[in-house]
């Protein structure tokens, strides 16, 4: 799946419009924990989380995540929108919780690889 | 032709902003070099959770590496606290993390089961109120340690 179609779908805003959403999506994680995304991600999956600051960028980088979404419409800081930009990592966010956006990415089709 | 690499990374307690800098330079001194796609996963898992530990609980470090043909090896040298039970560290959901740093997501007790479970061998020393050197290493041309 594309992250692009996935935006798409669930309306979300995109906080770095600099960047290509032509990337393939592998699968999805959602954790608050950085330790937990680092060990249990893999390559292309998209990331929930609540966490704003910009540590998150670099665990999505080391990781080859497509991208971060941030849920209950969380304002990434200004400089995680930076860094994220600089290492080429989309955050987009959406007015969802947590339950009902994973959700709906399960839905898509989205699964936890 | 000896085909080894070697540099190293200063480390600076309390730098959230460049923290995982000096992993995700690893980890591209990795992949130019053409190493295994999963090796340079676990690499990357371990060198950030090692960094993370110096940025949280220490003062400054170095992280140190060599790589040669037939492996990584990376040493973590820092000024710091110190870990008084090495064994109590290792276990996983332990951490002495200060609540700032719980609510960023990091101190989750997970950093060294991580860096065991994605390294080949690890070695942890540590003096209380002088510092830790972590070392661990990763063979090249190991099968499937784990799929972290």
């Amino acid at each position: 799946m594309n992250l692009q179609e996935i935006v798409n779908s669930l309306a979300l805003e995109v906080k770095t419009p600099e960047l290509d959403l032509n990337r393939e999506v592998t699968g999805g994680y959602v954790s608050d924990l950085l330790s937990d995304v680092m060990g249990n991600t893999y390559q292309g999956n998209v990331w929930v989380t609540l966490q704003i600051h910009l540590n998150i960028v670099a665990v999505a980088s080391l990781k080859g995540l497509s991208g971060i979404i941030l849920v209950n419409d969380r304002k990434p800081d200004g400089d995680t929108m930076k860094k994220a930009v600089a290492e080429d990592i989309p955050i987009m966010t959406s007015p969802l919780p947590t339950f009902e956006l994973v959700g709906r990415l399960y839905a898509l089709g989205l699964r936890c690889r | 032709m000896n085909n080894s690499e070697e540099g190293f990374f200063f480390l600076t307690g309390k730098d959230f902003t460049n923290a995982g800098v000096a992993s995700s330079n690893l980890k591209g001194v990795l992949e130019r070099r053409g190493v295994r796609q999963d090796i340079v996963r676990r690499t990357a898992i371990a060198a950030f959770e090692a960094e993370m530990n110096v940025i949280i609980y220490a003062v400054a470090g170095t992280m140190k590496y060599r790589i040669t043909d037939t492996e990584i090896s990376v040493t973590i040298q820092d000024m710091g606290q110190g870990i008084p039970n090495i064994e109590l560290a290792m276990t996983e959901g332990y951490s002495t993390a200060p609540d700032y740093i719980r609510e960023m997501g990091f101190g989750s007790g997970m950093g060294l089961p991580n860096i065991k479970k994605s390294t080949d061998s690890l070695l942890v020393n540590s003096v209380v109120g002088e510092g830790t050197t972590l070392e661990f290493l990763i063979r090249l041309k190991s099968g499937d340690k784990e799929q972290a």
